[in-house]
């Protein structure tokens, strides 16, 4: 590592005049070293100067400031919408650390409430899935509510309508009564269109020992709700149904029958990652691909067929002679390929900006990607301010 | 003395058909003569009808 360094600042050095040398104080950072502090270079071997210089006076002795004031971060700082779907949004947060792309992504995955299927109430299952294996299946199912409508339900908590969904399945795979017909045998798939919502919460009795001394008082069920939830104005004309009806639950053989309630609770996807609002969340720090000299006829052509995502085009010069030049570094994959091979990396140099973040969302239908983003930006601000009373 | 045993239904586990068995009776299916058959599921009105099942298995209740 410490090797590398020196390689690549004795080989820039070559371009600094001798007057010019970096450890005279000029009130700006020499090129290279600017450089080492907003890229990561990628060598062939591994990518090296991969650590975020954030100490203030880390440039002091070259006469430079490097803190980060807040004036700063308010002009430089810059979210662009690349694509947005949906369910997908791809954008890019330009101005801020890692460590604060990372701290959005975490939250996203792990700390954005979802609504998600916890406590099934098995009636019947003849089916060959078992009854835990059936759960398990039922609890990874997205569903298309908004948990912000929703409250946590702690375990004394009764159930009720601010903080369960209810949702009845019922499927059975009828013999097939014909005679003769003994090879015949009848299959069907329980998808999670079956689910259906029960808005005046569960229909499963609550059997009790004296049950049949209070014939008249409202029998109990599973769930107390106090009103239906499709009374609600968000879920009149809105009802709670799985993100994706086509989702295959189980299998049944004939004369085969899965008869359950489920309860749908609000989670974090840290407990559990069914309750985690994104299929994932990620980011990639911006490619930057530069050619370090002219590349040109035959060389151009190489490198373009070396390139597997396509990042380099050719330029016509004039006279029959041809030029490589980058075209699409956004695409790039830092795979390295274009720097394989004899003195190749003289030739092109693969970075990483530091502080541009190329930051993709794909929501599993709970919320648009755009409100899960806001929502992770707002309990990060409650993160922060948690820390600031604990200080103060 | 116990009363007259119940004749008490069970599922083929071949072709799923319901068989009334007797004690003493032969053990199998009449419809296709399999010889494993399933007991029934308790239902609903006995006591501890249905098993709920906590699906993130932090807790089976």
């Amino acid at each position: 590592m410490v090797e590398k360094t020196e390689k690549s600042e004795t080989t820039k050095a070559e371009k600094i005049p001798v007057w010019d040398l970096p450890d005279v104080p000029k009130g700006r950072l020499p090129p290279h070293i600017q450089l080492q502090r907003t890229r990561v270079i990628c060598t062939s071997d591994a990518p090296i100067h991969t650590e975020n210089i954030s100490y203030s006076g880390a440039y002091a002795s070259m006469g430079v400031d490097n803190s980060l004031r807040l004036d700063d971060f308010h002009r430089n700082f810059r979210v662009e919408v690349i694509n947005l779907t949906e369910d997908d949004m791809e954008f890019d947060i330009i101005g801020i650390d890692a460590s604060i792309a990372n701290a959005l992504r975490r939250i996203l995955i792990a700390e954005l409430p979802t609504m998600a299927i916890e406590h099934v109430f098995i009636a019947n299952n003849t089916s060959v899935v078992q009854d835990e294996v059936l759960s398990h299946r039922l609890g990874l199912i997205p569903l298309k509510v908004d948990p912000r409508l929703f409250d946590y339900k702690s375990e004394n908590d009764e159930p009720n309508e601010k903080n369960t969904i209810v949702f009845k399945l019922h499927a059975r795979c009828e013999r097939i009564s014909g005679k003769g017909s003994e090879k015949e045998s009848s299959r069907i798939s329980v998808k999670s269109s079956e689910l259906v919502w029960l808005p005046n919460g569960s229909e499963f009795l609550l059997s009790t020992e004296n049950s049949n001394l209070d014939l008249t008082s409202k029998s109990k069920t599973y769930t107390s709700f106090n009103r239906s939830q499709d009374s609600l104005p968000e879920f009149s004309n809105n009802p709670i149904v799985p993100k994706h009806g086509n989702i295959v639950i189980a299998r049944l053989g004939s004369g085969q029958e899965i008869e359950l309630e489920v309860h749908a609770v609000k989670g974090l996807g840290k407990t559990h990652a069914k309750w985690s609002p994104v299929a994932t969340a990620w980011y990639r720090m911006l490619p930057e691909v530069v050619l370090l000299q002219e590349i040109r006829d035959e060389k151009a052509e190489e490198l373009v067929k070396k390139c597997p995502v396509k990042v380099f085009d050719i330029e016509d010069i004039g006279k029959g002679r041809k030029r490589a030049t980058v075209s699409r570094s956004r695409s790039c994959t830092l795979c390295r390929e274009c720097i394989r091979g004899d003195s190749w990396d003289q030739l092109v140099a693969l970075r990483r900006v530091k502080n541009h973040f190329i930051f993709t969302i794909e929501s599993t239908g709970a919320l648009p990607p755009e409100v899960l983003f806001t929502e992770a930006v707002k309990i990060l601000e409650d993160k922060c301010e948690r820390v600031i009373t604990d200080l103060s | 003395m116990d009363p007259q045993p119940e004749p008490v239904s069970y599922i083929c586990g071949d072709c799923g058909q319901d068989n009334i068995l007797k004690s003493g009776d032969v053990i199998q299916c009449r419809e296709c003569g399999y010889r494993i058959l399933y007991k029934k599921r308790t239902r609903r009105s006995n006591s501890f009808y249905s098993l709920v099942f906590s699906s993130s298995s932090s807790d089976f209740n």
